[in-house]
């Protein structure tokens, strides 16, 4: 069986689509393989910067033979009809056999359609292959209409039997295959022979190229971690910077060097981020302190001079890296100095959050008097929840973050320390983003839970608000993200409280907020001060001059009269009643998002719509309790065979009062009990209302769901034991306002209607 | 390659080596476009010349003026006037790599010692319309230059590629000579009579353009120059090309594209004048694309676009 080796040779391939296309190689060349009828024991796929790689193993000479037998026309058919199948088939008159059924005689042609050798078939699939690769991005070059990552040079196609190697034939718009490969760029630019794989990765080795990226990944890591340990130091982990750096290099060569003494104060975080952003530099740090002492550049070639001038040139460009980074952090640092972190925040009035719920520092207006509001639910006080939403989202007008986005919050931390703010609240500065995903810590500082809340509670009413909901597979805004992360603050903090009323409450502040700037542009406008583009307002002037413009779902009156009298905005936003207005669809969408983070927890859905049907749905920690112990108990042989009986009951019982009229609900008497089972049932449901109500009472959803699961073997004994619909009035009426007992307990507890089964 | 490999001395040897060497591969080597321009893309000699059929090959230094990024001539190496180097060729030869890695034999970094890497960088100009792939080449882990194969400019696919490269000369130079401050380097030979150094040149010019473009230019001028430049590139691609004077068909693309130039200029001085919006900076850019698009439209109209009389007769 033949081995197959597929070289195609390109300039430099970004290393990011790398891994991705050695892998697409791999399955599109199987794919059309096997499509073209061939089978194959194994195939691997390489990448280098330059190279995309193909290893098959044994794969079969030539696809099978196909053999056919076509049904033709009637013996005795009109002749245009025998032309016809002539024709189709490629066959004379005396080639035709003829069959006979219960119809009659009849022409069948007797196909063969040969098996086709593999080279040709691996031919095809390579033209193909190559002519439609699935690149991210591809482009054309010279005068080419071929598309490709970047230029392709060269294409080694090898079918390798024991009796040699042997070149497919292929010819690429002028490039045509053959066993010919280059080595490093610099270190072995010349061609040579290979005759198969393993000779091909041998004199690549020789020719200083390392084909497996995972190998060239290994040696990066194991030398860095030697070089360390040599310096008494640890890597700081990079695993995207580590698949990354074995994406730029053919040769690795790890080199360790000295970042300045004038940049060891900066934090460790910004050192990091610059070194891995703008150089692709690892970092090594102290294992006492963590703090970073030195670079690791991987380079791609060696030298006459070990690395010296290499190392001497990514120093000197490290340095004047750093040197803007340092020029930032201490800039900053001044800024936080003269005017506060709050000073900083106010630059954020002239950066637009969106156009319809205008600038950042509205967003933050908002949040704050939003803060306020949830502190008391999650343990804080007001205060300093006000002050951590005031300054959490400052340092998007530090020079720092400006350069390096990814630091947001991070900073924040920082410089709220260096403006004297406490740890609660200046660890709010980061914690308020989280959790960034699923997997993202959900942060349990009071403040901090205060201020992320409402910054994710203020970013859904006002896109809700503005009619920008999530459709599809389109969210732009990551609405779904911000809706996951108030249910898991909700809900690993075990918040209380009705989101409702906090959706409510954070519309009406943004209600309120606008109609303030409404009032205050119209009398900027009133003093004849211009068009206000210079009033420093929050909102965008056309919807600040557009009487009609309202948020538009909203329908919150408020009075006039207190928006004009009032003359401190932020005051203004933090009073206020409480309106009824009942944002269902936000609720809805909760509950949708709820219902996922729920099945990822393997909890059912149709047990989450068993809780989400009864009273107080808005709290979530009330929900997720009542659904985690619905969960639990039906994971228990009582608790699955209670549903069955509950069913049972209520089944019974919704016919009887559809066929008589009557609602049976009160006055189950032991005294008309006919059986053992029937008494056993009555006791037990007075021991289970017993233990349910002050279980309920309490919202220990645990102790109810297991009271409710003992109703099972006195429900079953029940029903196995008696009739309930006797000939006896009396008894019957008796036994339906017993289920109705059932029914009421376990409805108290979750609408078991709505479980599947 | 070449073996120039002894160390240029000054900033323009460095640019001397480069013309000579582009040269010598068979380049025209022109000179600068006389008109401010962001970035060497800009001359003609790139944006047009990269559309349409015609083979092309040049080389060229072009002045580049970025407002905002003007600090006084203190920043070691951030200057709101910089030279780059740019080549193009079109259709984009086999070898363009090795030829890239030519120059930089030419220019003194030996590749044997230093660690040359090609890292991907796609390469997008709004203004222009236009967009290519190819690398950032770093040299010891600083960029050295610009890479791109052109895919499209002004709207139009490119066929044949231009290859294109752009060297920030300072920068590059400041490598070479091991200058770690610009206004520091020697500009002619260190030990030549009168050795100026780029600082000599640049210093002050740097701080009166930095407070004129930060604090002086008076933006209602510049608001009314960019209409009036955005007005007249449209007007002069409206003539019929036929001249009623010479009895040629003419088609004024150069003209109106010097229009078009000078809007990027005039919309880059409002920007570093702090007086355009985040908003408005989306709607200014769309603006200067529809000029270049316009020009891209009828220059493939011309005999240099790749247009025949024949053809279309």
């Amino acid at each position: 069986m033949p081995d197959v080796l597929i070289e195609l040779f390109s300039e430099e391939i970004p290393a990011r689509m790398q891994t991705r296309a050695a892998e697409d190689l791999r399955k599109l060349v199987t794919d059309g393989l096997v499509e073209g009828g061939l089978h194959y024991a194994h195939a691997r796929a390489f990448s280098t910067p330059r190279r995309l790689v193909l290893a098959i193993e044994g794969l079969s000479l030539e696809s099978p033979t196909q053999r056919e037998e076509r049904k033709g026309p009637k013996v005795g058919a009109p002749e245009k009809a025998l032309e016809g199948f002539l024709r189709s088939t490629g066959l004379s008159m005396d080639q035709l056999h003829t069959h006979e059924d219960k119809k009659g005689a009849f022409y069948v042609a007797h196909l063969t359609k040969p098996g086709r050798p593999a080279p040709q078939i691996l031919s095809e699939v390579l033209d193909k292959t190559i002519r439609n690769f699935p690149w991210p991005k591809a482009m054309r070059w010279g005068s080419g209409s071929l598309r490709w990552v970047r230029p392709l040079h060269s294409i080694i196609a090898l079918m390798v039997t024991e009796a040699g190697a042997e070149v497919v034939p292929l010819d690429i718009d002028g490039i045509v295959a053959g066993n010919t490969t280059r080595g490093h760029r610099f270190m072995a630019p010349g061609a040579f022979e290979v005759s198969n794989f393993d000779d091909y990765a041998a004199k690549l080795k020789r020719a200083f190229v390392v084909l497996d990226a995972t190998e060239r990944a290994d040696i990066i890591e194991h030398e860095i971690r030697n070089q360390a340990f040599a310096l008494g130091l640890e890597l700081v982990e990079d695993k995207g910077l580590l698949a990354e750096v074995a994406g730029l290099v053919e040769w690795p060569v790890v080199l360790v060097g000295e970042i300045g003494a004038d940049f060891l104060s900066l934090p460790p975080e910004v050192l990091q981020t610059s070194m891995r952003e703008h150089q692709k530099f690892f970092s090594l740090r102290k294992p006492g302190n963590g703090q970073i002492v030195r670079f690791v550049t991987v380079a791609n070639r060696e030298t006459a001079d070990n690395g010296a001038t290499i190392l001497q040139g990514n120093q000197k460009v490290l340095a004047a890296r750093l040197s803007d980074a340092k020029f930032f952090w201490e800039n900053d640092l001044r800024e936080v100095a003269n005017v506060g972190l709050s000073g900083m925040a106010e630059g954020l009035a002239n950066v637009t959050f969106h156009n319809k719920l205008g600038s950042q520092k509205a967003r933050i207006d908002r949040i704050c008097a939003l803060a306020r509001e949830i502190a008391p639910l999650v343990g804080a006080d007001p205060d300093p929840a006000e002050t951590a939403a005031r300054i959490a989202k400052a340092d998007l007008q530090s020079a720092m973050v400006g350069e390096f986005p990814e630091l947001q919050g991070t900073m924040g931390v920082y410089y709220a320390k260096a403006d004297g703010q406490p740890d609660a609240v200046a660890n709010a500065c980061k914690a308020h983003y989280q959790p960034l995903g699923p997997s993202d810590d959900v942060p349990s500082e009071p403040i901090s839970v205060a201020v992320a809340l409402a910054d994710k509670i203020d970013t859904l009413t006002g896109f809700w608000a503005i009619d920008e909901k999530p459709t599809g597979s389109k969210d732009p805004f990551a609405l779904r993200r911000a809706a996951l992360g108030v249910i898991r603050l909700v809900v690993g903090n075990g918040v209380r409280g009705s989101l409702n009323s906090l959706a409510e409450v954070a519309s009406v502040i943004a209600l309120k907020q606008l109609a303030y700037q409404k009032r205050l542009y119209a009398e900027f406008r009133g003093e004849g001060a211009g068009d206000g583009a210079a009033g420093g307002f929050n909102f965008d002037h056309k919807y600040l001059e557009d009487s009609t413009f309202q948020l538009h779902v909203l329908r919150v009156p408020y009075r006039e009269e207190e928006v004009l009298a009032s003359t401190d905005e932020a005051a203004w936003l933090c009073s206020y009643e409480k309106p009824a207005i009942v944002s269902a669809d936000l609720l809805a969408f909760f509950h949708d998002r709820l219902k996922v983070y729920l099945r990822d927890q393997g909890i059912r859905h149709d047990v989450i719509d068993a809780c989400l049907a009864m009273p107080g749905n808005d709290d979530l920690t009330l929900l997720v309790n009542r659904a985690t112990a619905l969960s639990d108990v039906l994971k228990t042989d009582d608790g699955e065979n209670l549903i069955q009986g509950y069913k049972r009951a209520n089944n019974i019982l919704s016919q009887a009062e559809a066929k008589d009229g009557v609602e049976y609900s009160f006055g189950a008497d032991p005294k008309f009990a006919e059986t053992d089972e029937e008494r056993a049932l009555f006791t037990a449901l007075d021991e289970a209302e017993a233990a349910i109500a002050p279980a309920m009472a309490k919202e220990d959803f645990a102790t109810a769901m297991a009271a409710m699961a003992t109703l099972r073997a006195p429900i079953d004994a029940f029903f196995t034991a008696t009739q309930i619909n006797t000939d006896n009035a009396i008894v019957r009426r008796n036994r339906l306002n017993l289920l109705h007992r059932i029914r009421a307990i376990c409805a108290g507890v979750a609408d078991l209607t709505r479980l599947d089964g | 390659m070449s073996v120039s490999t002894d160390k240029p001395r000054s900033f323009q040897e460095i640019i001397l080596r480069l013309q000579a060497y582009w040269a010598a591969q068979g380049c025209a080597i022109l000179q600068p476009y006389d008109m401010e321009v962001g970035a060497g893309t800009f001359h003609p000699a790139t944006t047009l010349r990269s559309l349409g059929s015609q083979p092309w090959a040049a080389a060229y230094v072009q002045p580049s003026r970025r407002p905002t990024d003007g600090r006084y001539g203190e920043n070691p190496n951030r200057m709101q006037h910089y030279y780059q180097y740019q080549v193009l060729i079109k259709p984009s030869p086999p070898a363009m790599q090795d030829l890239y890695l030519g120059s930089l034999d030419a220019i003194g970094i030996d590749t044997a010692l230093h660690d040359v890497r090609f890292v991907e960088d796609d390469w997008e100009s709004p203004t222009l319309g236009a967009w290519g792939l190819g690398w950032e080449v770093w040299c010891d882990g600083m960029e050295v230059s610009q890479f791109t194969y052109f895919q499209q400019v002004g709207g139009h696919d490119c066929r044949p590629v231009s290859g294109e490269l752009t060297y920030g000369l300072e920068r590059l130079a400041m490598y070479v000579l091991g200058i770690d401050h610009v206004m520091d380097m020697p500009f002619n030979d260190p030990q030549a009579p009168i050795p100026l150094t780029y600082g000599d040149i640049f210093r002050q010019t740097e701080q009166e353009y930095s407070r004129h473009n930060f604090d002086a230019a008076t933006t209602e001028m510049l608001l009314r120059h960019f209409e009036d430049a955005e007005a007249e590139c449209s007007r002069l691609l409206a003539f019929e090309p036929a001249d009623p004077n010479s009895g040629k068909r003419i088609i004024m693309v150069h003209p109106a594209y010097d229009q078009c130039i000078k809007a990027s200029h005039l919309f880059n001085l409002l920007d570093a004048r702090g007086v355009i919006s985040v908003t408005e900076r989306q709607a200014y850019i769309g603006r200067v694309r529809a000029l270049a698009k316009a020009c891209a439209d009828a220059f493939v109209q011309t005999e240099a676009g790749g247009w025949r009389a024949e053809v279309t007769a």
